[in-house]
């Protein structure tokens, strides 16, 4: 009895931080301050949007009328698709919360991934019904697609912006700054993975071609 | 099934080869298109190799010299034997003999009254042969008794200087007499002489193609390096064909690899009166021929057109110096089919120098082989025309059953998608023609079944339509109403005070 009512309590309180993801959206710089001050979300409710987003990525390539997207079929790696997604948005909060934890930035990482999911909610918002729509218009209707899909990632783009500028109690220009800072960041992690990843492909050609030497010898 | 497959193709293409040593053709990868994502894609033999015609085969003595001039007129063919100096005439007596009539090599009327290097010829319907004499610096008109009639000589006009020589290298003459020559070193466009042999001006100057960063470049740098610099000047020419309609083909090998990626080059182009290109690029590549290349096999460098010929189905054929390959577009610009290649085989070129057609046949006539190739269709190249002529003639349905029996030889083929497509949506099956255009990513055609679809389905759902239009305006509405009532009832003060009373 008590365990049903305590579930229900959890599943009303992961609904409700989902709910105002909607909140978030409509009012970003009231939203996002809520967000993390009030403890109005949650991790669950991020996770369930950055899914959604996946969803509505990979659910365009299927089903979006081929007037707008294209695929070749032969060319698509699934996972390679995923992780285009996945792998920057781990980027940017890794960069970005290494930059602003330097200059007294109030956010912690797991409020940065939270708060980041929740600027996307946009996305799968827009590019749902818009999957629906593609398939109800022609080539010359295409520009109604176009703006409303361009539309969907400006407004993320400008919740992402009051997200991070409520989450770190920055200013805005401050905020648009280190946005940029954390870009050169995900660019420097990038190369030095290379180059980790092409320096330890090396060193372990190195050490198999020696044992394949005294293998040879022996 | 992949392998088994291809040893299956293995197992037919030796059989095949053993059958009759004539088939060198049946081997893979002679007939190509490309698919919507620029892939090879290989296809049954549009054409095949009737025969290969050498001096002897037409039953001369020696040697063609480097032939250049190639024409066709009815069953007749000529031959500028370009190094020795005469044209060959010759005729097709049946499917694969072609016998010679005349050598001519003098006429009478004028002198010098023979040719030197005679390059291009072309024969008129109503019996006059214009030749390109280029060592005589002259265009002779001549009858078909070889009497000398008139002579296009070098323009007195001051786009001419003095010192130029005029060498015409290749013609074309309109139904009105009209002569559109090229000549070297001339990179105003064609030059267009009046019937009477007066210089009417050129036609088809291309523009100037050069970017901005070119142009910086050249206001930066000294007089000398200016002058090791590539000049921005017009394209030259490289032949000219007019169509059965009026209208001039001229090809152009003086492109750069950037503007054909980027559709900047036009190396076949259509022009008008006014001398504006009109060839339509409809299809999903450009018309450049080759839309990949790398250098491999000691050939490099993109498709060069050297010929041009277009049939009377509006379908045009170019002729690609690079590799030696025949690329066919219909009037829409798509690729129907590319064959050929370079090589000493039947099918294949040295020099490929000149391209005419008859009927549907091909000719080909190449330089260094000092030979004429003669192509004719094969089944599935002539069903192509079929679906092709039949659409252009109205029979939209027969066209597409055409195009049907196209798909039944290779599935590859997207114009049969398209073509039946096409078809359908003129039938009025929006639904089925909507399917074919969407497997070939034909937007506009698919645009067009589907807004007739739609439209259709928006008449015969009218009613559910508004109903449920009707339900979402009205429902809420409706259920906002009942909700009033039902919290005025229970707020209003007639309970109120029924209840003080009672109490």
């Amino acid at each position: 009895m008590i365990a049903t009512l305590k579930e229900k309590i959890h599943s009303n309180h992961y609904l409700s931080t989902l709910r105002f993801a909607l909140y978030c959206c409509t009012h970003p710089l009231d939203g996002f301050w809520d967000l993390t001050h009030e403890k109005r979300g949650s991790i669950a409710a991020a996770n369930t949007i950055l899914f959604l987003t996946v969803l509505a990525r990979i659910m365009q390539l299927q089903f979006t009328s081929f007037i707008f997207v294209r695929v070749n079929w032969d060319r698509i790696n699934i996972f390679l698709y995923i992780a285009s997604i996945l792998f920057p948005l781990a980027l940017w909060c890794v960069g970005n919360w290494g930059l602003t934890t330097l200059f007294d930035g109030k956010g912690r990482l797991s409020q940065i991934y939270m708060a980041s999911c929740y600027a996307m909610t946009p996305y799968p918002l827009v590019q749902f019904p818009l999957i629906v729509f593609s398939n109800m218009v022609t080539v010359e209707e295409a520009e109604f697609y176009t703006v409303l899909s361009t539309l969907s990632l400006v407004w993320a783009v400008a919740l992402f912006i009051c997200a991070m500028m409520e989450i770190h109690e920055y200013t805005l220009a401050k905020t648009i700054g280190f946005s940029f800072a954390t870009i050169v960041a995900m660019l420097v992690m990038v190369f030095i993975l290379l180059l980790f990843f092409s320096m330890i492909s090396s060193g372990v050609v190195y050490f198999i071609s020696i044992g394949r030497e005294i293998l040879f010898r022996m | 099934m992949k392998k088994t497959r291809r040893f299956g193709a293995l197992l037919i293409g030796m059989l095949l080869t053993l059958a009759s040593a004539m088939t060198a053709l049946a081997d893979e990868g002679y007939t190509y298109n490309y698919d919507y994502w620029g892939d090879v894609q290989y296809s049954p033999d549009a054409y095949t190799v009737e025969k290969v015609y050498t001096a002897v085969d037409m039953g001369l003595e020696g040697r063609l010299q480097s032939p250049q001039g190639l024409n066709v007129i009815g069953d007749m063919i000529y031959i500028c034997d370009t190094g020795n100096n005469r044209i060959l005439e010759l005729k097709r007596v049946n499917q694969d003999t072609i016998e010679l009539s005349r050598v001519i090599d003098s006429f009478n009327g004028a002198e010098p009254n023979t040719f030197s290097g005679p390059t291009d010829v072309d024969v008129t319907d109503d019996g006059y042969m214009f030749i390109c004499d280029g060592g005589n610096q002259r265009i002779l008109k001549l009858d078909m008794d070889l009497n000398y009639i008139m002579e296009f000589t070098k323009p007195d006009d001051s786009n001419f200087s003095n010192k130029d020589v005029f060498t015409p290298t290749k013609l074309s003459v309109d139904t009105a007499g009209r002569v559109y020559c090229i000549a070297t070193n001339v990179n105003q466009g064609l030059i267009k002489f009046e019937n009477d042999g007066q210089f009417s001006g050129f036609v088809g100057a291309t523009k100037v193609i050069y970017d901005w960063t070119d142009y910086i470049w050249k206001r930066l740098a000294t007089q000398e390096q200016r002058a090791q610099m590539e000049s921005f000047v017009p394209t030259e020419y490289d032949n000219v064909y007019i169509d059965p309609e009026g209208f001039v083909f001229v090809c152009t090998m003086n492109v750069n690899e950037d503007d054909l990626d980027s559709g900047a080059a036009d190396p076949i182009r259509r022009l008008n009166m006014l001398g504006n290109d009109i060839l339509i690029e409809n299809g999903d590549w450009y018309v450049i021929g080759d839309i990949e290349w790398d250098d491999a096999g000691g050939y490099n460098g993109p498709s060069l057109f050297v010929d041009i010929t277009a049939l009377d189905n509006k379908v045009y054929v170019g002729l690609d110096k690079t590799r030696g390959r025949l690329f066919a577009y219909d009037d829409q610009g798509r690729m129907l089919y590319a064959f050929g290649g370079a090589g000493n085989m039947d099918g294949y070129f040295r020099q490929p120098a000149a391209l005419e057609h008859m009927g549907h046949d091909l000719l080909v006539l190449d330089s260094i082989d000092a030979s004429l190739t003669l192509f004719t269709p094969t089944e599935y190249g002539s069903l192509i025309y079929q679906a092709i002529e039949q659409f252009q003639d109205g029979y939209y349905t027969e066209s597409g059953e055409s195009w049907q029996k196209v798909m039944d030889l290779n599935g590859n083929c997207d114009l049969a998608y398209i073509g039946i497509g096409r078809s359908l949506l003129r039938q009025g099956r929006y639904k089925e023609a909507m399917d074919y255009f969407k497997l070939k990513y034909d937007e506009d055609n698919y645009s067009k079944a589907f807004k007739q679809y739609r439209k259709q389905w928006v008449e015969e759902h009218i009613l559910i339509i508004f109903l449920l239009l009707f339900a979402v305006l009205c429902v809420p509405l409706l259920v906002g109403r009942i909700r009033k009532i039902k919290h005025e009832i229970d707020t209003s003060d007639y309970f109120e005070l029924k209840k003080g009373r009672q109490s």
